[in-house]
């Protein structure tokens, strides 16, 4: 095992990203029209790195697998994005958004990251405000701010329930004037499919067209991974259908070490299951937990009842309730974050409490917000002894007001209208804060090859609080790794175009051509879903909310019968010359079923209970997480040898010098 | 309940293609509809066959990637959600249901139900952006105060999802109500003013040489537009269009 380092620079840590920027390497404006930069992904961070580094004069050529780069999934975020503004006076500070973010982290982030993250954070609301991103606003004109699980400040900027889709058509639109300008090319439909490294560097990518089939080669001085994060190993998750690791464990595979994946956000609010053909999971937004209180029965029997229609929700008295996060948590209550308000329902649904048919299902109920806001409301209107009617007529306003999408939204899923009944919510798989490992830099462990936004593992440590996903993409794109990739491209001045002819390209070429054509000849007796769903199965049962030495041993043998399986039998329907769904699936599957194992892998190893990964075996007594600081305060970093099973790990020791470890209470 | 489908199939942009028929058993009425299409591609894959072809991806009305016409509606019977919101419990057991590719002049088929929409991303190019460098230099986000009213308007513009429905439903293929809803969010926040004139120019001229019809206001857009675009819009751009050509 060895260490490796991060470069992080030296001297205090308020200090370390502005004395760095002022030192770092330029290219200058002329020099830069002679480089190439590829960016793989075009959601927050993708989007916003292709633009940024277009605008600064570098040829950038992008690529997405969507027929638009508008469709990445970043699209879908629907809270919020964070920034230190302190905007509404209540106390917050960039030291403040950097310490709820380590601490949120369980402490397995990087200090120097997350603290530069929290000092460019203002920035990016500003420069979000100047491309016309609409923004909710108060009545005096200014910007409005909510707050998120895990923080006692309101610093959450917000875009109705659409905050990302806003974002990122802030992005894509700086993206399309780089576009018409000529200094971006665009490449929709197209996956990448290999990285291709020239004398040790990243100098290209083979990709493939997704509508002719055909395979290309591209080249670059630099290759950026902007492909997002690889929950969709899970087969259900919130992610897009097409979500994929696959650009991100290419690289990993041509020595790019992979880190932390065990990391995963299983997010709390979210649409229960209703059966085996559901295909994916929907988010309900964490901000309803501003407002909403969640709840099972007290007593089994209500349990039975309303599983059986005997007995609505409603039909429950508040003593007859148990509002368990507020009972477990009462200084946080139902804002706790979101690795403990999951594993929380999940202990209430395994003790049986669980309210639906699959006994996966808990209450999240605004009743107690209506009469609130209602009462608010009547006494601003000057209503004298409004009715109850009224009041809640009133209130309900008022929610409509702040999350009139997402109720519309559940309605249409689950056919019941939530202003009239309680939702019903339960975890599902969210986020990843594992990914490629980077240096300070955002460099992964091959030279001139970058990942960013949720592509790395850099900033969230082993869980990441609602509304910084998107000020990490953000952050990256607009304004880190513009500035980090000028040090490494300094010295590519004059090497001049790289060309596509070389052995290297042919030999990515070659692998991956051979890999289709294995496909299309397979002619095996399963779907790649048939496959994707099993693996998913295995994650979610053994890699999921909590997990434990056993299961995990399980799990690494049943993905590795998986894949031998997937490789002899799967159908892969059509031909390598067409657009074809089952084909590209079927690489991405490819993929899921080698990160599945090492994901349990570095679960395996990581023998202390830390935010998203949670060990069974370490636990206190109450049942909240146990963390060893002694023995794991480190970011595991794997290196690929050949198969997941070889992988070698190195650590990245996580050196904490302005913030005290401490075990991480919501009490 | 057990369904006939009546899918438009055509291997590619040169074929004739034409409706091929299916049949689905024991689908739930919990199901979205494109977890129905995927029984009936799962049920062609073991079969040997090829899977209808159709796009989608966030599968929850955001990302504007699917793109069905379903018995002769844009998204479907149902208003205001896209394809992949569209559940099964809007049918009935028995039910016959036909479904199409988007078509537009602009918008030409690639395969089965998957049609070319890169028309819309060129209208944005020519000039759906506000030229504001991205380096970081901009000047502080609450210097500049917007009615919430302005705010609120622009956002509901901005909701626009580019589906494309509103091409689809339109007899005249007209892509106005997609081109007014960006041109509107811009026109309704002072960050906009300053090229106002030649977005709105630019925006037009290419939305024509895209071969996208002319408006004649029969509104059938905004009644299939899945986000509520509303016809105000076309109103504004065609206010911001005269006074911007008034301008020359
Ligand atoms: S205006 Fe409506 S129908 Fe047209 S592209 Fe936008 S969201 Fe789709
Ligand atoms: S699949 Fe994204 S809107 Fe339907």
């Amino acid at each position: 095992m060895s260490t490796i380092s991060s470069k992080v620079p030296h001297g205090p840590l308020a200090d370390k990203w502005s004395k760095y920027k002022e030192h770092i390497d330029l290219v200058n404006p002329a020099n830069k029209r002679n480089i190439d930069i590829i960016v793989v992904g075009t959601g927050l961070a993708g989007g916003s790195a292709a633009a940024t580094l277009a605008e600064l004069g570098y040829n950038v050529k992008s690529f997405c697998y969507q027929d638009s780069p508008r469709r990445a999934h970043s699209i879908a975020a629907q809270g919020g994005i964070n920034a230190s503004k302190n905007y509404q006076g209540d106390g917050d500070s960039n030291y403040r958004l950097f310490y709820d973010t380590v601490k949120g982290g369980d402490y397995r982030s990087r200090e120097a990251n997350v603290h530069r993250l929290a000092e460019v954070s203002g920035n990016i609301i500003d420069q979000c405000v100047a491309q016309g991103v609409p923004f909710a606003r108060d009545y005096g004109g200014l910007l409005d701010n909510r707050s998120f699980g895990g923080v006692l400040v309101s610093r959450t900027f917000y875009a109705k329930g659409q905050t990302g889709q806003q974002l990122l058509l802030g992005a894509y639109s700086a993206m399309n004037r780089q576009i018409a300008r000529g200094k971006i090319t665009m490449h929709n439909r197209h996956e990448m499919l290999d990285v291709v490294k020239v004398e040790g560097k990243a100098r290209g990518i083979i990709a493939r067209n997704l509508i002719t089939g055909e395979i290309e080669r591209h080249s670059a001085h630099a290759v950026v991974i902007a492909s997002g994060g690889y929950g969709n190993v899970y087969f259900l998750s919130t992610n897009a259908m097409g979500s994929n690791t696959t650009a991100a464990w290419k690289i990993h595979k041509k020595g790019a070490y992979f880190a932390n994946p065990c990391y995963t956000q299983i997010h709390p609010t979210c649409i229960p299951r209703s059966g085996d053909y559901q295909s994916k999971l929907t988010l309900m937004s964490e901000s309803l937990r501003n407002d909403g209180r969640i709840w099972v029965p007290k007593n089994l029997d209500d349990v039975k009842a309303i599983r059986e229609g005997r007995k609505k929700p409603l039909d429950l008295t508040e003593d007859q309730r148990d509002y368990y996060l507020e009972r477990r948590y009462p200084a946080f209550g139902n804002l706790v974050p979101r690795d403990v308000a999951s594993r929380a329902a999940k202990e209430r649904c395994d003790a049986g409490y669980g309210v639906n048919a699959t006994g996966e299902a808990v209450y999240l109920d605004f009743a107690t917000s209506f009469e609130r806001y209602g009462k608010e409301q009547a006494k601003i209107h000057n209503i004298s002894n409004p009715s109850e009617a009224k009041i809640m007529e009133l209130g309900q306003e008022i929610v409509k007001a702040k999350y009139g999408n997402l109720f519309q939204m559940y309605e249409k899923i689950v056919d019941e209208n939530p202003y009239k009944t309680p939702m019903m919510i339960y975890p599902a798989v969210h986020y990843t804060m594992g990914g490629v490992w980077v240096d300070y830099n955002l460099m992964t462990t091959i030279p001139g090859c970058y990942a960013i936004g949720e592509a790395n593992f850099s900033d969230h440590g082993a869980n990441r609080l609602g509304a910084s996903a998107l000020m990490q993409g953000l952050a990256d794109g607009y304004f880190v790794l513009p500035y980090t990739i000028g040090d490494y491209l300094a010295d590519d001045i004059r090497t001049g175009k790289i060309s596509t002819d070389g052995p290297e390209f042919e030999a990515a070429e070659k692998d991956v051509t051979n890999r289709i054509e294995l496909f299309i000849n397979n002619e095996g007796t399963h779907s790649v879903d048939y496959y994707h769903k099993k693996l998913g199965k295995i994650m979610w049962d053994k890699c999921g909310m909590s997990r434990n030495a056993e299961g995990l041993k399980t799990a690494i043998i049943e993905i590795t019968a998986l894949r031998e399986d997937f490789w002899q039998n799967v159908n892969v329907p059509g031909t390598a010359t067409e657009y074809n769904e089952q084909l590209a699936k079927a690489g991405r599957v490819a993929d899921f079923l080698e990160l599945g194992e090492l994901f349990a892998k570095d679960a395996l190893v990581r023998e202390e209970s830390a935010g998203g990964h949670f060990r069974e075996e370490y636990q206190t007594e109450d049942g909240e997480a146990k963390r060893d600081d002694k023995n794991f305060a480190y970011v595991a970093a794997w290196e690929y040898r050949g198969k997941p099973s070889e992988a070698v790990l190195h650590k990245e020791e996580l050196v904490f010098e302005d913030i005290e470890l401490k075990t991480r209470s919501y009490k | 309940m057990n369904l006939t489908l009546k899918i438009w199939r055509q291997k590619g942009p040169q074929d004739k293609g034409g409706i091929v028929d299916y049949k689905v058993s024991d689908i739930s009425e919990h199901m979205s509809f494109l977890e129905m299409m995927d029984v009936l591609n799962e049920q062609l894959v073991n079969k040997g066959e090829e899977p209808v072809a159709f796009d989608h991806d966030c599968r929850e009305g955001i990302c504007g990637m699917c793109s069905m016409y379903i018995n002769g509606e844009a998204h479907g019977p149902n208003r205001g959600i896209t394809t992949c919101q569209l559940h099964m419990r809007t049918f009935k057991n028995g039910d016959t249901i036909y479904i199409e590719p988007f078509r537009a002049n602009a918008f030409p088929v690639i395969k089965d139900l998957v049609v070319d929409r890169s028309s819309f991303d060129r209208i944005q190019q020519a000039g759906g952006y506000i030229s504001v460098n991205t380096s970081g230099n901009t000047q502080d986000a609450n210097s500049l105060p917007i009615s919430k009213e302005n705010a609120d308007l622009a956002m509901d513009a901005a909701a626009c999802i580019g589906c494309g429905a509103c091409v689809a439903t339109c007899k005249n293929a007209s892509a106005m109500l997609f081109v007014s809803a960006k041109v509107s969010q811009f026109s309704l926040l002072p960050q906009g003013q300053v090229e106002a004139t030649d977005r709105v120019m630019g925006m037009v001229k290419q939305m024509d040489e895209e071969g996208f019809g002319n408006c004649t206001n029969t509104g059938a857009c905004e009644v299939e537009c899945p986000k509520g675009i509303s016809l105000d819009n076309i109103a504004r751009m065609n206010r911001e269009y005269f006074s911007a050509s008034a301008k020359g």
